[in-house]
């Protein structure tokens, strides 16, 4: 029996900075090695800790193992200070997937906050790489600042492949041209035929449920939107008990649920 | 009450010959673990003889409370169950996972081998059967079974304990799972007081049958067993306590924002003791460190408790910062979305967490109370 808890040892490929806080980690990833959409690994860093990081490469090329992460604590610190020929450990992937394949011949919008865009990106990569599958792709992705915006030049590519790409900024600063305020602005432009539009949402919780507000509003069903949930997580496995949300370990059932699952809960102070 | 799963008809040990059983089990390799006193608590460590055991002794309990007795007889199994439950043995407080050795610019994992030396589990009562079934699910049974808990549970030999009488803490009727072990024995034991000191000895498995024939016991004749049925009968007539487990779980998801919440908060101290004591609760931390020199490392995987307010924390913040929603979260856990999460309650009536609650909350009285159960209002 191989225990679930010892990483494997892969290598660093490149690393690139995203922006001030956020760097990308491709790695060599094991043979065989395949996920899905939405999917996390646990990043370890011997000695230090653990922690969760969804998948943000592509799951067409599963040989190459991508996570975009930010620098917010011990582990992600020490992760930052990879370089290409490190090494890079890692547990996975865990988790349930975002699903794509509702989206079939339906309309396809990804609400992105922060760093929410990054597990989001392999079901953007997923939706365009099958153009006739899903009719059309928008994403609305709302960063604090311009400072804070992700993958910029690849947003420009997949508007190039025909996605509709909405950005805005919490606050403007010197030269910014875009919207200003929160991404559910974005939102009634985005939406062109509620009845048949699949929603994913990723980002802070209190944007999550304004987003899905919002598109309740617009006429989208709340069946028909998923959200990703964020807790302590320690194992990955659904044997350490933390990341609880009532009847759910998000890191078992989740972190992809289908809204209406879990949109009681989420109003639930500290549940 | 549910049949019991033996695999031939009981037989009769005499109390005289209850080490040439812990003899026969030594010498198939097994370590003996049984309770015995130490600083006025019966705790679980090795024993060596019956005579280790807290032999004409006798537990009293009451939320936050818990005091030894002298009995007036020589009971050998007289009492019920300490703050020790037999989680320790399977899922070890600490439990080292690898070691780590950099190895110029590579790291070298060594996965900590699983410990699979043979211990033979004395005293086992019907609630901790349960609890090791429940834990069985999650650590054995789940996708992601865990080796070091596996290991041990494979090199397990169980010797319950049919009780005999109830402590005030004890419910277990209100989940069946006892007084008397139906299932997950190799080997159970109920004392016969009357006439001759003795003990029924039921058999739940191919190995325990090979010890009893070892031993050359007795079948066990029908007034014995009779005796055995009706001491398990009236210790569950007996059992005082009562959780009213009638649409609980739906009672209580209900109800995650009643206030009743913020009372029970207001009295909990956050300690932690009643999941320490829990023989269901299964949440580990898992903890990584690092030597001096920064060249080996290791990891632990540890107890942990939903009462810690790091528990919970994202973002730097814990989740549950109130305590009463960590309250709420372990009692709603315990009894309606572990149901959720694994098809079973997560809590098997033992009664530990209101004997060891230093500010004597029992959650039989909370629930109630979140039932809005006005007969409690009067009580004291
Ligand atoms: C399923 C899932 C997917 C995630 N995907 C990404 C991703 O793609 N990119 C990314 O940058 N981040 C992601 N995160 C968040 C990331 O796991 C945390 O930011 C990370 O654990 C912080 O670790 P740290 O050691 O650097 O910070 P710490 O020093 O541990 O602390 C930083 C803060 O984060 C909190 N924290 C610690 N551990 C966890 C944990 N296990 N889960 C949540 N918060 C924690 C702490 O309370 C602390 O305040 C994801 C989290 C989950 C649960
Ligand atoms: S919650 Fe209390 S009574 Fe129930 S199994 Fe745990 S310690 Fe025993
Ligand atoms: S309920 Fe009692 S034992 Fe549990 S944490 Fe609160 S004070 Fe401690």
């Amino acid at each position: 029996m191989t225990h679930p808890l010892v990483p494997h040892a892969l290598r660093v490929l490149r690393r690139t900075q995203e922006s001030h806080d956020t760097f990308t980690l491709e790695a060599e990833a094991p043979e065989g090695f395949a996920f899905s959409a939405g999917q996390f690994n646990m990043l370890h860093v011997p000695g230090v800790g653990e922690c969760a990081i969804s998948i943000s490469g592509s799951p067409r090329r599963p040989g190459r193992l991508v996570h975009t992460i930010r620098v917010v604590g011990e582990v992600t610190r020490h992760l930052s200070a990879l370089r290409s020929g490190d090494e890079l450990y890692v547990r996975g992937p865990f988790g349930s997937p975002w699903p794509v394949e509702r989206a079939h011949g339906q309309d396809l919008l990804l609400v992105a906050g922060g760093i929410g865009l990054a597990p989001l990106r392999p079901a953007l990569y997923a939706a365009l790489a099958r153009p006739k599958r899903v009719r059309r792709v928008a994403l609305a992705f709302g960063a604090r600042s311009a400072d804070d915006l992700l993958f910029a030049r690849e947003l420009e590519r997949f508007r190039a492949q025909g996605a509709t790409v909405g950005v805005t900024v919490d606050r403007a600063t010197e030269g910014w041209q875009g919207p200003v305020g929160v991404v559910t602005k974005l939102l009634p432009e985005l939406v062109v035929d509620p009845p048949s539009t699949v929603a994913f949402l990723c980002g802070p919780e209190i944007m999550m449920r304004f987003a899905a507000r919002e598109l309740e509003r617009l006429g989208v069903a709340a069946e028909d939107v998923w959200v990703t949930l964020e807790r302590n997580m320690k194992c990955g496995v659904g044997t350490c008990g933390h990341c609880q949300l009532g009847p759910y370990l998000i890191c078992r059932d989740g972190p992809v649920f289908r809204y209406p699952r879990v949109s009681r809960l989420m109003t639930i102070r500290e549940l | 009450m549910s049949s019991i799963r033996t695999l031939s008809p009981p037989f009769v040990l005499p109390r005289a010959r209850l080490d040439d059983l812990f003899e026969r089990l030594r010498a198939r390799g097994y370590r003996v673990i049984g309770p015995r006193v130490r600083d006025g608590v019966i705790v679980l460590d090795t024993v060596k003889s019956s005579a280790d055991l807290p032999v004409g002794y006798t537990d009293e309990h009451a939320p936050g409370r818990y005091r030894l007795r002298r009995r007036n007889d020589d009971a050998v199994f007289g009492f019920v169950v300490g703050p020790d439950s037999f989680k320790r043995t399977f899922l070890v407080p600490v439990q080292r996972l690898f070691r780590a050795r950099r190895d110029g610019d590579r790291v070298r994992f060594s996965p900590e081998p699983v410990d699979t030396s043979k211990v033979a589990l004395v005293g086992a009562r019907g609630c901790d059967l349960a609890a090791i079934e429940t834990q069985d699910e999650i650590l054995a049974e789940g996708a992601h079974a865990d080796p070091f808990y596996v290991a041990r549970r494979e090199a397990a030999f169980i010797v319950a304990v049919s009780c005999s009488e109830s402590r005030s803490s004890c419910f277990c009727t209100s989940f069946g799972t006892g007084p008397r072990p139906t299932r997950g024995f190799d080997l159970s034991l109920t004392e016969l007081l009357d006439g001759p000191h003795r003990f029924l000895v039921e058999i739940g498995s191919a190995e325990a049958l090979e010890i009893a024939t070892e031993l050359g016991l007795s079948t066990a004749s029908e007034q014995d067993q009779g005796a055995a049925a009706g001491i398990a009968l009236r210790t569950s007539r007996g059992m005082e306590r009562q959780l009213d487990t009638q649409g609980l779980r739906e009672m209580l998801l209900s109800r995650l924002e009643h206030p009743h919440w913020q009372d029970v908060g207001s009295r909990c101290l956050a300690c932690t003791n009643c999941t320490a004591v829990c023989p269901t609760c299964f949440c580990v931390d898992i903890v990584d460190k690092s030597s001096l020199d920064g060249e080996s490392h290791e990891r632990t995987r540890q107890h942990d408790s939903c009462f810690s307010a790091d528990y919970s924390a994202v973002h730097g913040h814990p989740v549950r910062n109130d305590v009463a929603a960590r309250y709420r979260q372990w009692l709603t856990h315990k009894l309606a979305t572990w149901i959720d999460q694994f098809g079973r309650s997560g809590c098997v009536g033992c009664g530990r967490c209101i004997t060891w609650c230093p500010a004597a909350i029992d959650l039989t009285r909370e629930v109630a109370r979140l039932r809005d159960d006005v007969s409690l209002e009067t009580d004291p």
